[in-house]
C-alpha cells in the first residue's frame, strides 16, 4: 500500500462516509486502484547524490581499515615470532620451560602460560557469570525503577576503574583477607588437586585464586551490562502471555526472559572471557612468580601470557628474546579470536528464537 | 467450569490518569460478551482488569469490584496469580513462547500449576488443540517451535494454551486484529464453538465481528481527550445493532462518528 496514488485517495470520512455507513468500510479498501505510471520509474538509473557517495566511501573505508589493521597486527606478530620460533631449543607448544636470557640458547614453551591464563580466566568466569546473571535479572525484573537506574550506573562505573587499581586492591586488600580461607581450604580439601598446596607462598596471596577473583570483578560490568540490555528487550507480549497464564515473577523470568536472553548472556560471558584472557596489569602485580611449574592448583602462582609479556617488556634488548614473547602474544591473539568465534557461533545458533 | 462475571462500579487508573469510570456490567456464563468502542475508550483496560492484568502496568490502580460467581477477585486475600490461572486471556498479537515447541506452548499453563505427568499433558495438549481447531494442522509437528506457524495458527495455538487450563472465563483482546480474513473466520467459528463451554469476553474494533459472534454487546465511549472512558450501554447484540437506546451508540455503529 505504498502506492502514492492510493495514499492520496480521500478516506471515507465526513458526510459521505457517514451516509455509506458500516457496510461501506470493507468495500472502500477493495475499490479498484488506478493504474500508476510505474514503467518510467523502473527504467531510470538510481539517483546518487554526492552525500551518498561520501558516506558510502567513509563507511566502506572504516570497514576496510579495521580488517587491514587486524591483519597487519597478525602479520606483525607472525613475522616477528617466526625467527625466534626457529631458534627455540624446546617444543614451543608443549614445553613448560621459559628461558630467554641467552639469545643463543632460547628455551621457551607456552604450556604453563596457556594453562595459567585459561585457569585464571575460567575461575573469573565461573565467579562472574552467576553474579552478573543475578544482577542483570535484579536490575531488569525486580529492582524498583528509581533504584535500577543508579544501580546500573554504579555497575558501569566499575568498568571505568583502571585495572592497576584492581591490581593494587587484589594485592594489598583481597590477598591478605583471603589468606585464612585459602589456608583452611588447603588444609581440609587439599586432597582435591585444584585445592592442593600450590607452588607459591599462600600467605602473600599471589595465587591464581586471588587473581581469578579480581579478574571476575573486572569482567562483571561487561557481562552485566550486555545481559541487562538483552533481558530488557524481552518482548512485552511474551511477558504478558506468561503473566496471563498465571506465572509468578520467577516463572515469567524462567519461561520468557531467560530463554529470550540466553544467547545474549552467553555471548556477554564470552566477551568477558575474552577480556579475562587478555587482562594484564592487575594479574601481573597479583600473581607471585613461581619457581616450579603449574600443578593444577588454584593456589599456584605463575604467569599468564599477558602478565609474562608485560613484566618482561622493559628488558627487551635482543630481537631474538623479544621474538619469544611476541610468539606468546600471537598465541594469546589467536586464543581470543577463537573465544570470540565460539561466542558468535553460539549466538548464531540461537537466531531462530530472536 | 464456566462462571459468571459481575463488574460493579469499576474505576481504573494509570497513575493519576482516570482511564475508566464507573463501569457496572454483568457477563453471563456460556455466553459471548463483546466490548466495542472507539480507540482509547478503555475497553481493553476493562478487559485487562478482569484477570488482574491491569495492575501489571506501573502505577495502575483499580477501584470497585469484579465478582467471579459472587466472589470478588480484588479482595486482599486473593492472589492475582491464582485469578489469572482461572481466567484465561488471548492477546491482540499472537504470542506463543518462541523457545517452546507447539506441545509445550499448549501445556505451559498446566506446567506452571505443577502438572508433570507426561501422558496427562499429552492428552491435554491434544484435547486443547482439537478444541482450538488446530490439531489436524499441527499433529505431525508438535515438537517444532510454535513461532513457525502462520499468524492465524499461532493465534489458535494461544487459544489452545488458554483453554488447556480449562479456565472459568476466557478474555480475548482484539484476537483477530493482526489476522487475515480467512484466519479471522476460523477464530470466529472457534469462538462460537467455545461458548458452549466457556464464558467469553471479547474486545473488538470490528463491529461486524461483534455482531457475528456475540450474544451481548457493551459500548464504551470517551467524552473527550483526557476524560475517563465510560460504559454507554450494554444490551443484547441484536438490540444494540438494530435499535440501541443511546444516540451515541447509534452514531458509532452506523459510522456517523468523529
Amino acid at each position: 500500500m505504498n502506492d502514492p496514488v492510493v495514499a492520496k485517495r480521500p478516506a471515507g470520512s465526513g458526510a459521505a462516509g457517514a451516509e455509506r455507513g458500516v457496510a461501506a468500510a470493507p468495500t472502500a479498501s477493495e475499490a479498484p486502484i488506478p493504474p500508476t505510471p510505474e514503467a518510467p520509474v523502473t527504467t531510470k538509473a538510481p539517483h546518487v547524490r554526492p552525500g551518498d557517495r561520501i558516506f558510502r566511501g567513509l563507511a566502506t573505508g572504516s570497514g576496510v581499515f579495521i580488517v587491514v589493521l587486524i591483519g597487519a597486527i597478525g602479520l606483525f606478530l607472525i613475522l616477528q615470532a617466526i625467527p625466534s620460533l626457529g631458534l627455540d631449543n624446546v617444543n614451543f607448544l608443549t614445553s613448560r620451560e621459559w628461558n630467554t636470557t641467552d639469545p643463543t640458547n632460547l628455551r621457551f614453551g607456552i604450556l604453563d602460560l596457556t594453562l595459567v591464563t585459561v585457569v585464571v580466566a575460567l575461575v573469573a568466569l565461573l565467579i562472574a557469570m552467576p553474579i552478573a546473571l543475578g544482577i542483570a535479572l535484579f536490575l531488569t525484573q525486580y529492582a524498583p525503577r528509581n533504584l535500577a537506574r543508579p544501580f546500573a550506573y554504579v555497575i558501569d562505573l566499575l568498568a571505568a576503574v583502571p585495572s592497576i587499581v584492581f591490581g593494587l586492591w587484589g594485592l594489598f586488600v583481597l590477598g591478605p583477607v583471603l589468606f585464612p580461607f585459602s589456608e583452611w581450604v588447603i588444609e581440609n580439601l587439599g586432597w582435591i588437586p585444584i585445592f592442593a598446596k600450590g607452588n607459591v607462598n599462600v600467605q602473600l596471596g599471589g595465587t591464581i585464586f586471588t587473581a581469578g577473583i579480581v579478574v571476575a570483578v573486572m569482567i562483571l560490568p561487561i557481562i552485566t551490562a550486555v545481559s541487562r540490555e538483552v533481558f530488557e528487550r524481552t518482548p512485552t507480549m511474551h511477558v504478558e502471555g506468561a503473566i496471563a497464564l498465571g506465572a509468578t515473577k520467577w516463572e515469567v523470568v524462567r519461561t520468557t526472559v531467560l530463554p529470550f536472553g540466553k544467547a545474549g548472556y552467553v555471548s556477554a560471558s564470552m566477551l568477558g572471557l575474552g577480556r579475562a584472557l587478555g587482562e594484564t596489569i592487575a594479574v601481573a602485580i597479583i600473581l607471585s612468580t613461581a619457581t616450579s611449574s603449574f600443578g593444577w592448583s588454584l593456589f599456584d602462582g605463575g604467569s599468564t601470557f599477558a602478565s609474562k609479556i608485560a613484566l618482561a617488556a622493559p628488558e627487551f634488548n635482543d630481537a631474538r628474546s623479544a621474538g619469544a614473547y611476541i610468539a606468546a602474544g600471537l598465541v594469546l591473539f589467536v586464543l581470543t579470536f577463537v573465544v570470540n568465534a565460539i561466542a558468535r557461533s553460539i549466538v548464531a545458533g540461537h537466531k531462530e528464537y530472536e | 467450569m464456566a462462571k459468571r462475571l459481575d463488574i460493579k462500579d469499576l474505576n481504573l487508573f494509570y497513575g493519576k490518569f482516570h482511564a475508566v469510570e464507573n463501569v457496572s456490567l454483568a457477563v453471563p456464563p456460556k455466553n459471548v460478551t463483546a466490548f466495542i468502542g472507539p480507540s482509547g475508550c478503555g475497553k481493553s483496560t476493562v478487559l485487562r482488569s478482569l484477570n488482574r492484568m491491569h495492575e501489571v502496568a506501573p502505577g495502575a490502580r483499580v477501584e470497585g469490584k469484579v465478582l467471579l460467581d459472587g466472589e470478588d477477585i480484588y479482595t486482599s486475600t486473593v492472589d492475582p496469580v491464582e485469578v489469572r490461572r482461572t481466567i484465561g486471556m488471548v492477546f491482540q498479537r499472537p504470542n506463543p513462547f518462541p523457545t517452546m515447541s507447539i506441545r509445550d506452548n499448549v501445556v505451559a499453563g498446566l506446567r506452571l500449576s505443577g502438572m508433570k505427568d507426561k501422558k496427562k499433558l499429552d492428552e491435554v495438549a491434544e484435547r486443547s488443540l482439537r478444541g482450538a481447531n488446530l490439531w489436524n494442522e499441527v499433529k505431525d509437528r508438535l515438537d517444532k517451535p510454535g513461532g513457525g506457524l502462520s499468524g492465524g495458527q499461532q493465534q489458535r495455538l494461544c487459544i489452545a494454551r488458554a483453554i488447556a487450563v480449562q479456565p472459568d472465563v476466557l478474555l480475548m483482546d482484539e484476537p483477530c486484529s493482526a489476522l487475515d480474513p480467512i484466519s479471522t473466520l476460523a477464530i470466529e467459528d472457534l469462538i462460537t464453538e467455545l461458548k458452549k463451554e466457556y464464558t467469553i469476553v471479547i474486545v473488538t474494533h470490528n463491529m461486524q465481528q461483534a455482531a457475528r459472534v456475540s450474544d451481548q454487546t457493551a459500548f464504551f465511549n470517551l467524552l473527550g481527550v483526557g476524560q475517563p472512558g465510560q460504559l454507554i450501554e450494554v444490551d443484547d447484540t441484536e438490540k444494540i445493532f438494530s435499535n440501541p437506546s443511546q444516540k451515541a451508540t447509534e452514531d458509532y455503529i452506523s459510522g456517523r462518528f468523529g
